[in-house]
């Protein structure tokens, strides 16, 4: 169960997997999330599909080496099993014709758009595509992409590749050349999707934001994931992961996913010693 | 012979040591204590505890045999009717129950009912599981959603008559609330996989990370899954908070979240084990019911200095069993009674620092029958605190009522269900325990477990 069928490392830091779960690909639908453990004593962390192949009945996780567990899952290989894989958690992406659309990926948030972008095409939108990335050997997926939006535009924040700027930067390029646009669904790191909220709130563009807050169990029973939207108290797990962004309070949510800070260094540290030392660790 | 009039005491470990570890409290009777306990029962005609059991033990006879030391014998009479006898001997509120009716008790303390299942359940898993019997195979499939105590119920009496059962378990392991909601220290996991063991011995397949309502939806495992009738028992998974300025700083839990890091996923054991948890220097809960307790006491063996009970009536109206609230004075656990928060205090890192409480006072009593509390004005105080657990209660998990279609709810989000059949809105499907309910005990949630089983296998039998 939960095998690993597939590893592309996409990035320094950046690991792909097919996972073979057919439960979780039957149903699996763009914007939704699984949680994974890596062993026994592991912790539950969720994890944004990227891709899904229900005939193979595999999902495709893209993740970025940030702490303890990430670090240890990027050392799996291909044959090896996850202890636990659940899913697809949290609502799907709302997917109609809505006219022209803007998708934002930043960083590994490249990842989870490439499934929206792919839908909202199918359903008839023209879909803008805005990747981005601090520098070009962080940058991936860029020919799915371009498959899966209409028109595709990349940038680098240090104009390693391509050219120089924010996703943010081209946003407003895109929105000043083509005037009406419905709808913009950003993924990215939390200070990306900021920003952009900020931007087209001026706009008054209509904005969508995918929340990756820390969970435990992921069907609504902790809390952990809570998040203020209009000022309403939200669920990430079940309510989201996905919010209108003007909405989201995003200086909670920056104070909220750092509140295990200290541990994680901890762990980490812990890690580390154990694989220089014993040479043991997984 | 005369009758002893009080039970044999339950040994248990000193407050001191286990208020600062995870290991069982109540250490259990040995053999011969236990022989004298269950000859104190009078086996009298009426049989009056049996009225007091969710689940209709035969209490007077699985005693006798306890007290002829047959304990084989004991706990063949016990499982005839009590799938999960070690849970229920450890957590069933058998002060309100069996042992409430006890014709001893009339006089003097009752018999020690719990304590002498407890023995009895343990001394199986300690001596190898007698096999149960299973009816002939029926060829009809029976979908439990939710492995909680009213589903590990529903499940091992369809097994028991034959029905293919299978479980479906959101987390990575069966056992709902026993799992990640009873803490170790009352209710050892072992202790609550090792009855799981047992259910699959009876042939219940037990699915884990399988999310009904996500993975497929209770119309989908009926119509496409083959299953001839479902059982929903996912019990009381939403946690309510208090609506008050600041609960979404850093340092507050849910009592959901606070349990389940430390009970399912282990954080006492941070860093060995991944999953990490806050504890503070002096944490507050909010709530005076067994998961306030719960909460306080394992807030005091995860380090905290201080640890806290704030509920706003008093001490008699405590919702927690007496023996839980015992436990948690005896701990070194305080109690502000009176005493409701209006608002968190937090630093500029949305930490909790504070925590700003109103005095109360009793009123006239309300629906409930208990006086009701009522803020006095201009009391305002602040606690110093630097977590706080809240603890007020939780709903229905709306997951599976929300994604099967022709299921009824209540205005909270129950299903609505016949408590005499189980029976919901939805022909085939039925429901039980806290989900029907809202939070209530094991053994309501183990009754109910039965009742539904019964009436699914009457559906079956003439469908």
């Amino acid at each position: 169960m939960y095998k690993i069928l597939k590893k592309e490392v996409l990035a320094p830091t950046v690991s792909l997997f097919d996972i073979e779960a057919p439960m979780v690909a039957k149903s699996a639908q763009a914007g939704q999330f699984v949680i994974l453990r890596t062993t026994d004593e592991g912790e539950r962390i969720p994890l944004t599909i990227a891709d899904f192949d229900r005939e193979k009945g595999t999902i495709t996780c893209v993740f970025q080496e940030v702490g303890k567990t990430t670090t240890e899952l990027a050392k799996f290989n291909i044959g090896d099993s996850l202890k636990d894989f659940v899913g697809p958690l949290g609502e799907p992406s709302h997917i109609e014709n809505f006219g022209r659309v803007v998708v934002i990926g930043g960083g590994v948030g490249v990842a989870p758009i490439h499934p929206i972008a792919r839908a909202l095409k199918e359903a008839g939108n023209e879909v803008i595509g805005i990747i981005g990335a601090r520098t070009g050997e962080l940058l991936f997926w860029e020919d799915k992409l371009r498959s899966a939006c209409t028109e595709l535009r990349v940038t680098t924040d240090d104009g390693s590749y391509v050219r120089q700027g924010f996703v943010t930067d081209v946003l407003k390029e895109v929105i000043e050349e083509k005037g009406d646009i419905a709808l913009c669904i950003a993924i990215g790191p939390l200070p990306m999707m900021r920003a952009v909220c900020n931007m087209t709130k001026e706009y008054n563009l209509k904005t969508v934001v995918s929340l990756n807050s820390i969970m435990v169990d992921g069907t609504g029973m902790c809390g952990c994931c809570r998040v203020s939207v209009g000022g309403e108290t939200k669920f990430a797990c079940v309510d989201g992961p996905e919010f209108d962004g003007h909405l989201v309070d995003f200086a909670e949510m920056a104070r909220r996913s750092v509140i295990y800070k200290e541990q994680e260094q901890v762990a980490m540290d812990q890690y580390h010693q154990c694989t220089c030392s014993c040479g043991g660790g997984k | 012979m005369a009758i002893i009039p009080k039970k044999h005491p339950m040994p248990t470990q000193d407050p001191i040591v286990r208020a600062k570890n995870f290991n069982e409290v109540a250490l259990g009777y040995d053999e011969e204590t236990v022989v004298a306990e269950a000859s104190r029962c009078l086996q009298c005609k009426k049989e009056p505890c049996r009225e007091g059991c969710p689940v209709e033990v035969d209490i007077p006879a699985f005693i006798k045999l306890a007290a002829e030391r047959d304990f084989a014998g004991a706990i063949k009479k016990l499982k005839e009717k009590n799938a999960l006898p070690a849970v229920c001997g450890r957590v069933c509120p058998q002060e309100n129950q069996c042992e409430k009716y006890c014709t001893v008790g009339k006089k003097n303390e009752p018999v020690g009912i719990g304590r002498i299942e407890r023995f009895c359940a343990d001394w199986e898993l300690a001596n190898g599981v007698l096999p149960q019997q299973v009816a002939e195979p029926t060829g009809k499939k029976v979908a439990i959603i939710g492995s909680g105590p009213s589903s590990l119920t529903c499940a091992a009496d369809l097994a028991k008559l034959g029905h293919q059962v299978t479980i479906f378990e959101a987390l990575h392991v069966a056992g709902g609330v026993l799992m990640y909601g009873i803490p170790e220290f009352r209710l050892p996991k072992a202790v609550v996989q090792a009855e799981i063991q047992n259910l699959k011995k009876l042939g219940v397949e037990i699915q884990v990370n399988a999310v009904v309502g996500k993975f497929a939806t209770v119309d989908q495992l009926m119509e496409e899954g083959g299953f001839d009738a479902a059982f929903i028992g996912t019990g009381a998974g939403l946690p309510y908070f208090m609506n008050i300025p600041g609960e979404n700083a850093c340092g507050v839990y849910s009592a959901n979240e606070f349990l389940t890091r430390t009970n399912l996923m282990k954080a006492y054991k941070f860093p060995e084990n991944d999953t990490p948890i806050r504890v503070g220097r002096k944490v507050a809960v909010l709530g005076g019911g067994n998961v306030a307790m719960d909460a306080a006491r394992t807030a005091l063996r995860l380090g905290a200095e201080e640890s806290w009970i704030v509920y706003r009536r008093s001490k008699n109206e405590l919702p927690a069993r007496h023996e839980e609230a015992e436990h948690a004075e005896e701990e070194g656990v305080k109690f502000a009674f009176l005493t409701s928060p209006t608002k968190i205090h937090y630093d500029d890192n949305y930490w909790v620092t504070g925590m700003e409480c109103l005095r109360y006072e009793l009123g006239e009593p309300d629906a409930s029958g208990r006086r009701s509390p009522v803020p006095i004005e201009g009391s305002e105080f602040m606690i110093d605190v630097d977590i706080v657990v809240v603890a007020i209660g939780q709903g229905p998990n709306p997951l599976v009522p929300r994604t099967t279609k022709g299921l009824e709810c209540n205005k909270r989000g129950n299903i609505i269900a016949n408590l005499e059949t189980g029976a919901t809105s939805k022909p085939g499907v039925y429901a039980g325990g806290d989900v029907v309910t809202g939070a209530a005990t094991v053994i309501l949630a183990m009754g109910a477990g039965r009742t539904a089983a019964n009436s699914i296998h009457a559906y079956l039998s003439q469908k």
